[in-house]
């Protein structure tokens, strides 16, 4: 958590000479991830979107009951998006093309370098070793700002709830199987193998290993190696990710870089304003012949 | 009140009454009135009545907002997290709020003493818009009564939002301390009054850098979500500075605004002082608005060509960019300068209504109207948002109306601290309470030499 610890010397110290020392771990790119980081390889060209991922997840969360049963296939014709309600849901893509319809889950990608981490102001989220980003439902206010940062627009917030609305979204099933070494219940339920649970590092060279001995069923990308600092789940597609719902427009840079033109000028004002202004009160008021305050100015307007 | 004024009624403008009687606190609330005077002037009053049909409607909304949840009140959604009550309560009552620290850098730190007949006005104004701010932002909070986590128990001192939180708090604290000068010498406790004075270049200094830090914090929030905000209206180098740039002219307008109201609809309650400075204040804080608006407008091409945004503008998104930017920040600069150069007071006034739309419309564009645009389908906020956002508005209005009417901050407290002896407190309320009398002004300017 190198660059965190510096915003915060940033924001508290509020010291130039910390910013000139730091910078350098700061610059896009240099940091590193987790070395101890897990993740799921989704691949898409395996999913059938058979929803049992959705159902073993409804269960090992004790989410509500859904609205319609996880058979229901009629969910699929409008595109859908995890809620408090749903940590993940599976959505139907290319219906009409030839190669069939695609089918992709979407959950929390645990970003390396959460947005919703970065932006939350009571440190309600935490990224954990394992590379789960979970987070702590007893500080959060409830001001949504994470939702606005997510870049993949995942947590859910419970909206119904009066007394104790919270942001809810996939916890990489952390509190009951990461923690133990076990891998998260849509996984395990898988039954076309199409998620893969394993170290990220691992899970990109079996990703880039599938692309090379098989480059007719994938496009040559892996989705979440590198976007906005790169994520713990990751996807390979036959068909363009945008056609599935991805955004091809994030750039590799982490949500947080985008913030650090205003966060650096922070100790700026800190330390410049003060001595600017009582420099330029003790000057004007030298000039004005030392009045005070509350009496009448002879000056006109010029 | 006009009326009753017209009919040989005093003004409360001094701790003593007719008689030379020291005033209680209940008859400077009713501001001098008896309950049924002071009931019959409230039930005269036109906008009472559209004040009281708002509140009979909105107040059993706002209430069940917090009895029924945020799904009942607002459109709730997931993909719009922010609605009216952060998009407009919040997001544009701030920038309208900046006149606070504007005008106590202009009056204490260079020195500008020509605008303190308008100072207190600008301070109220601040402290206002920044409390209601809070309130709307306590409606949209799910859980309210956590608002004080992020000072207390649990900190994220690398979120932008921590810093809005902190500062904001301690801003408003400052402008409380600054405003309470006014109430000081309203109950009467000098004592107060010369205190807060001792640290009032501390508090203003104090109050330059969390403005500046906070006002650019509102845009820097945008900055987490690169791409989901419209082009137009999205620069990840520039967006604290486009929003703490148009803060400024928003603030100097607002109050510019709130001045000519209170001149038109409160004449009673201003005093020769406030009356006489009105239009040269009027017309300096026009000026320095109008240098605002020149620095808004030129580093927002600026932000647009360092990106290379043109090509949005032939779009509809950039004919409401358009529009936004010409009837809200070039219309008014026009006016303004048109204005400020002719002696022309409505022109200059309507500029800053103007300027205070855009200033609004910007910040609803931005938190709303331009967010997710890629999304298909645009969220219109549901009757019931609508309605509370109306009422803690109305709200607002009422609160800053409740305080111009009491509060010197229009007039001027006659009779100060030290200054009050045995002789002056019998001469000065003798001396005339009402303003058009001639006997009246020839003391007050005395009194005003004496402080
Ligand atoms: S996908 Fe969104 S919610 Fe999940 S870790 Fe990344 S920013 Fe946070
Ligand atoms: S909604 Fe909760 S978790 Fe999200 S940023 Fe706000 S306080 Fe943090
Ligand atoms: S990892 Fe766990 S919480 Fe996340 S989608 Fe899968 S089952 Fe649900």
């Amino acid at each position: 958590m190198k660059r965190r610890n510096f915003l915060k010397a940033c924001l508290i110290g509020g010291t130039t000479i910390a910013m000139g020392k730091t910078n350098k771990g700061w610059a896009s790119g240099s940091f590193e991830g987790y070395p101890e980081s897990m993740g799921v390889l989704v691949d898409t060209t395996r999913c059938i979107g058979c929803r049992s991922c959705e159902a073993a997840c409804n269960k090992e969360q004790k989410l509500p009951e859904p609205d319609t049963s996880f058979d229901d296939k009629s969910v699929f014709e409008e595109p859908r998006r995890p809620t408090a309600k749903a940590y993940t849901v599976v959505n139907q893509y290319e219906k009409e093309k030839p190669g069939g319809p695609v089918y992709r889950k979407v959950q929390c990608n645990h970003c390396n370098e959460p947005a919703c981490l970065t932006s939350c102001f009571v440190n309600a989220y935490t990224k954990t070793k394992e590379g789960a980003v979970i987070y702590n439902s007893k500080v959060c206010v409830g001001c949504r700002n994470c939702m606005i940062a997510c870049p993949f627009n995942v947590p859910g917030y419970d909206y119904e709830s009066v007394t104790n609305p919270v942001i809810k979204k996939c916890i990489l099933c952390y509190d009951t199987r990461l923690k133990v070494g076990k891998p998260p219940a849509c996984v395990d339920i898988c039954p076309q193998e199409a998620l893969t649970f394993g170290h990220r590092a691992d899970l990109i060279k079996i990703a880039h290993e599938r692309i090379r001995s098989n480059p007719d069923r994938y496009l040559d990308h892996v989705y979440g190696e590198k976007e906005v600092g790169g994520t713990s789940w990751l996807y390979l597609s036959g068909t363009e990710f945008d056609k599935i719902g991805f955004d091809p427009s994030l750039s590799n840079d982490p949500i947080i870089s985008n913030v650090k033109d205003f966060l650096g000028m922070v100790p700026m004002v800190l330390s410049i304003w003060p001595a600017l202004f009582s420099g330029i009160h003790l000057l004007s008021k030298h000039e004005s012949g030392g009045e005070g305050h509350d009496t009448e100015s002879k000056e006109e307007e010029p | 009140m006009k009326n009753m004024i017209k009919h040989g009624l005093a003004v409360v403008d001094s701790p003593y009454d007719e008689s030379g009687k020291k005033r209680t606190v209940v008859q400077k609330l009713l501001l001098g009135l008896s309950p049924s005077q002071y009931l019959l002037q409230a039930f005269r009053n036109p906008f009472n009545w559209i004040l009281a049909a708002i509140f009979a409607i909105g107040i059993p909304i706002l209430l069940g907002r917090f009895v029924f949840g945020l799904a009942w009140a607002t459109s709730g959604s997931n993909d719009y997290p922010w609605g009216l009550f952060l998009g407009f309560g919040l997001f544009a009552m701030v920038p309208l709020s900046s006149s606070g620290f504007q005008l106590g850098t202009a009056c204490e730190i260079f020195g500008r003493h020509d605008l303190e007949p308008i100072e207190r006005l600008a301070l109220l104004n601040g402290l206002l818009g920044y409390f209601f701010a809070v309130v709307y932002l306590l409606a949209d909070l799910g859980q309210p009564w956590r608002l004080p986590y992020p000072m207390v128990v649990s900190f994220g001192p690398a979120a932008v939002l921590f810093l809005v939180a902190w500062h904001v708090a301690t801003y408003l604290s400052v402008q409380v301390a600054e405003v309470s000068t006014a109430f000081f010498e309203w109950i009467g406790f000098p004592a107060g009054k010369r205190g807060v004075r001792r640290i009032t270049l501390g508090l203003t200094v104090s109050g330059i850098i969390l403005s500046t830090l906070h006002q650019g914090a509102l845009g820097a929030l945008f900055t987490y979500a690169p791409g989901k905000v419209h082009p137009l209206w999205y620069s990840s180098s520039f967006q604290w500075l486009h929003f703490f740039v148009s803060s400024l002219p928003g603030g100097l307008c607002m109050v510019i605004t709130v001045s000519t109201i209170a001149y038109k609809f409160m004449g009673w309650r201003t005093d020769r002082r406030f009356k006489e400075a009105l239009d040269r204040c009027t017309v300096t804080l026009a000026k320095g608005a109008c240098m605002g608006i020149a620095t808004y407008i030129t580093i927002k091409l600026i932000g647009i060509a360092h990106d290379n945004k043109w090509s949005y503008l032939d779009s509809g998104w950039g004919q409401w960019f358009m529009l936004e930017i010409i009837v809200g920040f070039m219309l008014p600069l026009v006016l303004m300068t048109y204005g400020v150069h002719t002696r022309k007071m409505g022109v200059i006034r309507l500029g800053a209504f103007a300027t205070v739309f855009g200033v609004v419309l910007n910040r609803v564009n931005t938190a709303i109207i331009t967010f997710n645009w890629k999304l298909p389908e645009r969220e219109i906020p549901p009757w019931r948002e609508v309605v509370i956002s109306l009422t803690i508005f109305a709200i607002y209005i009422v609160v800053y109306r409740f305080i111009l009417y009491r509060l010197p901050i229009l007039y001027k407290w006659r009779q100060q601290e030290e200054e009050v002896t045995v002789t002056e407190a019998v001469t000065a309320p003798a001396a005339g309470h009402r303003e058009a009398s001639p006997v009246a002004v020839a003391s007050y300017s005395k009194m005003t030499k004496l402080d």
